[in-house]
């Protein structure tokens, strides 16, 4: 029951590393804080009190998390999980 | 030191012109470890902005994926200020997530839509710290 995360060289300090790591969880919740268990830190770098971070985009196989149902959205195992900073500034 | 043709200058100059007064964006992707800009790839400025920009979110994703399929890697990230001079901004530090990328900012502020000066300035931006380096162009 693991699901693939794809994670954005910026955050590969917390993975060893490791441009793809496995996690667990039956919603994206859920699997970043499972992520945080493992690589302790990276949850900070996602989430901030509000929910998702502005500049973080998360998407469930091919589709941003924002126009699903946020960390609500439910995720199952065969699914992949991408995570990409946004690309923007001022 | 960023390593650049000047072809590929002009088609980041030409793509600032076009979208001025809003800011420009993009990349220009290059294999895995070489440093070469090589594949110009102009993104849409989804903020459609004079002071801000941000790639698309959906736009991202593929162009993550294409530069994943081909091994390649984003080399220079760019974009445009059009009233103000090409230098990071506070809101461009803070958002920069491409440690290995070479930041290219251009500014039309001089001369707009219209042919004329430009600048056109290089820098690496890590944890927050702004070095400019020297354009050199091949």
């Amino acid at each position: 029951m693991a699901i693939e995360v794809r994670v954005p060289t910026i955050l590969r300090e917390y993975t060893g590393g490791e441009k793809s790591v496995n996690a667990e969880g039956d919603t994206l919740h859920a699997v970043i804080s499972n992520l945080e268990v493992n690589y302790p830190g990276i949850g900070g770098r996602l989430l901030d009190d509000s929910g998702l971070r502005r500049f973080v985009n998360v998407y469930l196989n091919d589709e941003d998390v924002r126009f699903l149902d946020g960390l609500n959205t439910s995720v199952g195992d065969q699914d992949a999980i991408t995570i990409l900073p946004a690309v923007a500034g001022g | 030191m960023l390593e650049i043709s000047s072809d590929l200058v002009d088609q980041i100059v030409r793509h600032a012109r076009t979208d001025h007064p809003d800011e420009a964006c993009g990349v220009i992707a290059g294999p895995v470890g070489t440093g070469r800009p090589e594949r110009f790839i102009p993104m849409i400025n989804a903020a459609r902005s004079p002071t801000f920009y941000e790639f698309d979110s959906a736009d991202l994703f593929k162009l993550y994926r294409e530069m994943d399929d081909l091994d390649e890697e984003p080399v220079v990230i760019y974009h445009s200020h059009t009233a103000t001079e090409a230098f990071p901004s506070r809101t461009d530090i803070s958002l920069a997530s491409e440690p290995g990328a070479h930041y290219v900012l251009v500014s039309t502020r001089q001369t707009g839509q219209d042919d004329g000066p430009y600048e056109f300035r290089s820098f690496r931006i890590v944890n927050g710290e702004v070095a400019e380096e020297t354009v050199k162009l091949i």
